[in-house]
Formats: C-alpha cells, structure tokens, sequence
C-alpha cells in the first residue's frame, strides 16, 4: 500500500510542511537533502534508461517491417516478409481499459465514500480491510477467475445487452457469438482496479478536514450536500490520481487479459463477441517464442504502450493542476 | 541441481577430471560407463543433462525421465517445455544439451546451433502424435471432417455447424445451427506449422492462409495462448473446435473428429492409425541429420493424416565431454525401450527403420 500513502501526501498538499523552515546548515539535513536528490534523480535515470532501452531495440525491427507500424493491424514479425503494426493492439488496449474505468470508478467512489462518510466505524473498518484485500490479490487469479466463471455468466449478460441496446455499435452484432470479449476483459480489469480505486479514494476522502465538513452541516447541509460541497472538491486532485493510478494498472495488465481474450487483430468497436488483444497481452502471448524481429516487434510496441502511459499520466496532472487551482488550493 | 551435483561429487566419482569447468553441474558429473546399470537392457550414465523446448514431446519426455532415472540412478535429466523456437534458441546459446523441436530448424537457427557446437547439430527423430481437431458440441458426438471443410472452418467461411459443407461430411448426424467459433494458437505454435502445413497439402485450393507457426487468421477466428489456452478455450464454449496435441484433447475431455485421409476414409486419432501414416514417411539415407519426409496427403489406407514428428536437435560433435555418456545413454533409452510408452500417452512408437536409423546416429555421436 505505498501507493496509497504516497498518493494521500500528493492529495494533501496543504498539509505539507514548508520546506525552508528548518535551518539547512545541520549536517542531518546535508545527508538527508543528498538522499532524496540522489532517489529523486535515480526515478529520471531509470525513466529515461527505460526509454533509451525500449527505442533502441525497438529500432531494428521497426526497419524490418514492410508496412506502417502505427497504422498496420496484424502483427506477424516473424514471417518471411515482416508485416506488423500496433494499430489493432493499441485498440484493444485502450477500449478495454476505458470500459473497466467507467464501470468500476463509481462504484469505487461509493465504496470509498460509504466507508468514509456513511458507514459506523465498525463496519468501515471491516470494509475498509477487505478492499486492502482485494488489492493485494494477484492478477493471476483474477484471469482464472475471469476465464472459468465470470466467462459464463458474461454470456447471457451480453446477448440480454445486444437484445436491448443492439443499436449502439459498441453493443453490435457478433453473429451470436459471446464471451471471451474485450467485454469481459473490461469487466474482469474493472474489478481488479475496484479496490485500488477504492482503497486511494478511501485515504483522500479521510483527509478532508473536520472543519469542512462540519462547517457544511452547520450551514445546514444534508449528508449528500455536505459530500458534494466539502468532501468532493476537496479530494478531488486525490481522487484523479487515484483514478490515473486504476488507468495505469488496466492499461498494463498482462496475465488477466491474455486468459480471458480470444484474441484477434482486429479493430471493431463491437465489443461482446470474442476478439481484440491488447499490447500487455500479446507480449506476455508472444514473447518466449520469437526471435530477434519478433521481441523487437514486441519492445516497440511496449513503447507505444509507454507513450499511452507516459500521455494518460501527463494528462491527469494536467486535470489534478486545474482542478486544484479551481478548487483553490495552492497546489 | 547445485545439491544434486555436491552429492555427486562428495560420493567420491573420481573420474571428474574431464577439465571441463563450464558449469558446476558438469564439473561434479561423472561418465561412469554402463558399470552401474541397474537394468539389464539399459545402459546407464550419470551426471545432469538439461533439454528444452517444444511442449508436444513434453509429457512423453516426462516419462521418459522417469523410467531412465528409475533405471540408472545418479543420471538426472531435465527437461522443460519452452516451445520450439526458445528450446532452439537455448540450444544455440549453449544452455542447454539438447532442445526438443516440432519443426526442423531455419537456417538462421541452424546456422545458431552449428556455431555452438562448432560442428553440424542435427536432427534426430524421438517420437510422432496425431493433432487432434478437438470440439464442443452438444449432441454431436461422432463428428467427421475433410481437409476441404477443416479449411472453411478455420478460414471463416463455414459459419454454422448445419452448414452444407458440414452435413456433407457427416450425412448421418443431427447438426444443430450454432455458430462455429475456431480457435487457434495466438503464440508462435509448431503445432500451428502442422496443421498449416497438412491444409496447405490438402485442401490445396481452399486453404489460402499459407503455412507457417504464425498465420494471418481472419477476424472471425480467434486465438488463444498454447495447448491448454485452446483446449481451455474450447471446453468453455459450445460449438467451438480447435487444432491441438491429443493429449490435451482427451485431458479436457474434448470430442475429437475423424478425419477424412488421402484414401478417402473418416480415421479416428489413435497410437495405430498414426503408426499407419508413419509407414510412408522416410528420412536420408545418408548422414545423421534425419528430417523425416512426411505426405500430409498420403493415400495410406488407415492413417490418420494430421501427424507430427517431433525431434530432439544435438551437436553431431562438440557435446561437452562430461555429458557425451549420458546424452547417449538417455536418447538410445528413449528411440528404443522408451517407444514403448508411447501410445498409452497419446503418442505413436517411431517406424522401426526411423528408429534404427536414429540409434545409428546417437551411437555416432562424438
């Protein structure tokens, strides 16, 4: 859990202690101030060595390839004519991580705001414990899970959504096929980043000063105004993050994906049916059997899914500066 | 291992002197000769040996293992199945002594290898199995299948299980109209070489996907991750059906069809109609490099046709000194005692004149 640590002290800039308000000249403090710079520099040299390592052994085979990597679906590096591209990938990779954070951040916040602001101690505690829980376990068994029973009871779930909601593409017909979706990826991704969502938002949300929250309710607030007017804006850079760090685990996870996906290279907003890939899962598919054209077909397309990150990251920093400047905290 | 190789050591072999130091475990081995055989027909060697590769031979290569080291104690041979192409690849950076391959090498692997053990490595037959078509259907329990319908399915143009091409094949049956969802290896598969290459033989015309352990499958047909992705694929889902070693088949308890051979017999998979489809196959006459030559639409009465030959690939010269005895005394166990375990795990024994063959060249290596 030192993400959620790490992320409360994000969300909780105004609680940070100023930073020049101890005299520096203590030798305590030269060996401290030396640490930190030295951990701080090392994240940029192991960011950057990542990157240096992924463009240089992408390199190679991206020459090799006879088609546009960006544009090209299929991805067949080790044949005689290299025709690969992470078009199709890249998708999958983004359509399933959006599903799964549409349909597990409300229902994290729910479980997050019932543990802070609803529930009596007792059973917040106990929830509280659970969602850490469910956290920890690995993503292994989500996928087995995912593949041996959710799969099951996915496929009545999609077609009853086809019947109904046919007409949006995202619900379109798959020939009566379903389950073994991008679907069911989404569903199985949504409940992993649950309880990290929830496990964060939970930290944020008991961060909020009882003065706020009591000042609402003196104003004569209901619960719901009192969350809504204190709670929420207040967490609201905390929760961001909290929901980058959700998008972050989705976007690269491997083993879940690659046991619940039939996959295809495919690009086709139909999600019900089996078919798509994402780039984690065809790296974790793929990798043991190539040779150097396919692992560096493979790395190249690892960078994309680095770019992806490194963007989705950079942008909810973006929304964490303006909403907390908007919120009126000096961020 | 590292315990394996200071118990070895500490027993007092004195014959360690071979002045080989690449690896701890090749320097606490020992070639004792067929002295401490404890079965008669056996001729026993000690040290470790390492092998890796293909998954198909896997679980024959399991048992192999474990009778040899039932027979001769003190031998201690690893194996583990990484796939073909990364069995090679170890192969070639001299991690291993032995890779097991469904495939004979490319010349860049080729190539890999011969640097490696600084004389040609060759290809030596160990064992064959059919690639079960395994499927789910309710209430089909005796399906049958040509090259030409196996081709439809796996391209996506026979699309219902009553589709005509189908009900052709199985004019007795009840088909009902669910929908076909083909499954195939979404890793770089052997098994995929195969069966690509058996529908390119014989269903020359339909088959327009080419042959290869990768292959661009249309949309509609989807892949999962190794043997027990597809099989896993397929038990959870009626009306699927996938390509996939035997064993895997019945292990999940899967329908396998009978295939339709070049003699124009529906042949179910089974240790004797591979043997059958065997009896055409021939590897040169000359040397110890022996890639067998196998007709996929061979016209055997009795064979069934989707048949693989699996190959363990070592150094004609060059094998650590250390190790020579014990490679020899486990790869003649199994091209010759060992067949015998063969079709109780879904595989079939090698032809007797391949085997011979075989014996040949592990007898010359050097």
């Amino acid at each position: 859990m030192s993400d959620a640590s790490a992320l409360a002290g994000g969300g909780l800039t105004p609680l940070r202690a100023s930073k020049d308000s101890a005299p520096s000249s203590r030798r305590g403090d030269r060996v401290f101030r030396g640490l930190s710079s030295a951990a701080g520099i090392s994240l940029l040299v192991i960011i950057g060595g990542i990157g240096i390592f992924l463009v240089a052994q992408a390199i190679p085979a991206l020459r090799q390839d006879s088609t546009s990597f960006l544009t090209t679906k299929d991805f067949l590096p080790e044949a005689d004519v290299p025709v690969f591209g992470v078009a199709a990938l890249a998708f999958g990779t983004i359509v399933s991580s959006f599903l799964a954070l549409v349909m597990a951040v409300p229902v994290a916040l729910g479980v997050a705001l019932f543990i802070t602001q609803v529930a009596p101690s007792r059973i917040a505690s106990v929830l509280g414990g659970l969602v850490d829980l469910l956290a920890a376990v690995p993503s292994v068994v989500y996928g087995l899970w995912g593949v041996a029973y959710l799969n099951a009871k996915i496929v009545p779930v999609s077609s009853a959504l086809h019947s109904v909601l046919g007409w949006i593409p995202l619900f379109g017909d798959t020939g009566g096929r379903y389950g073994r979706s991008l679907f069911l990826a989404s569903v199985v991704l949504a409940i992993m980043i649950l309880p990290i969502v929830a496990a964060l938002s939970r930290e944020i949300f008991l961060q909020v000063p009882a003065g706020n929250r009591e000042a609402a309710y003196a104003l004569g607030a209901t619960r719901w105004e009192m969350i809504r007017t204190a709670v929420l804006p207040f967490s609201r850079p905390g929760v961001t993050a909290a929901v980058m760090l959700g998008l972050g685990r989705a976007l690269g996870e491997t083993i879940a994906v690659a046991l619940v996906l039939l996959s295809n290279f495919e690009i086709s907003a139909k999600v019900l049916g089996p078919g798509g890939n994402t780039i984690a899962a065809n790296i974790a598919t793929k990798f043991g059997e190539y040779g150097p054209t396919g692992r560096g077909a493979l790395i190249a397309s690892g960078l994309v899914l680095f770019v992806i990150t490194f963007a989705v990251n950079l942008a909810a920093r973006g929304v964490i500066y303006r909403s907390a400047r908007r919120a009126g905290v000096a961020a | 291992m590292l315990a394996t190789a200071g118990a070895l050591a500490l027993s007092g072999c004195g014959s360690d002197s071979q002045g080989s130091t690449t690896t701890a475990a090749s320097a606490g081995a020992s070639t004792a000769a067929s002295s401490g055989a404890s079965s008669s027909s056996t001729a026993c060697a000690t040290g470790d040996l390492k092998g890796a590769g293909s998954t198909f031979q896997k679980n024959i290569v399991a048992q192999w293992i474990k009778d040899f080291g039932t027979a001769c104690s003190g031998a201690n041979v690893d194996y583990q199945g990484v796939g073909s192409g990364a069995g090679i690849k170890q192969f070639g950076s001299n991690t291993v002594d032995f890779a097991g391959s469904d495939s004979v090498m490319k010349p860049d692997e080729q190539a890999a290898a011969d640097k490696r053990c600084g004389a040609p490595a060759i290809h030596l037959p160990i064992t064959a199995g059919g690639i079960a078509i395994a499927y789910k259907l309710s209430g089909v329990t005796d399906l049958q299948l040509s090259p030409k319908t196996l081709a439809g399915i796996f391209q996506g143009t026979v699309k219902k299980w009553d589709d005509a091409a189908v009900k052709a094949d199985n004019p007795s049956a009840k088909l009902p109209s669910t929908s076909i969802t083909a499954v195939h290896r979404s890793d770089s598969s052997g098994t995929t070489n195969v069966f690509s290459k058996y529908l390119s033989a014989t269903a020359t015309t339909d088959w327009k996907l080419g042959e290869g352990k990768e292959l661009k499958w249309p949309a509609s047909v989807q892949g999962a991750a190794k043997s027990d992705g597809v099989a896993a694929a397929v038990s959870g889902s009626d009306g699927a059906i996938t390509y996939v070693e035997a064993s895997f088949a019945t292990s999940t308890g899967l329908g396998v069809a009978k295939i339709k051979n070049g003699a124009g017999e529906y042949t179910a998979l089974s240790a004797d109609t591979v043997s059958k489809a065997l009896e055409g196959a021939s590897v040169p006459d000359t040397g110890n490099d022996l890639k067998v030559k196998y007709d996929f639409a061979n016209t055997t009465a009795g064979a069934y046709p989707i048949t693989a030959i699996s190959y363990e690939i070592v150094c004609s010269k060059g094998t650590d000194a250390g190790k020579l005895a014990l490679l020899k005394a486990f790869l003649t166990y199994d091209v010759t005692t060992g067949q015998g375990a063969a079709s109780g795990l879904g595989f079939a024994p090698l032809p007797q004149g391949i085997a011979t063959k075989v014996g040949t060249a592990i007898a010359a290596l050097s």
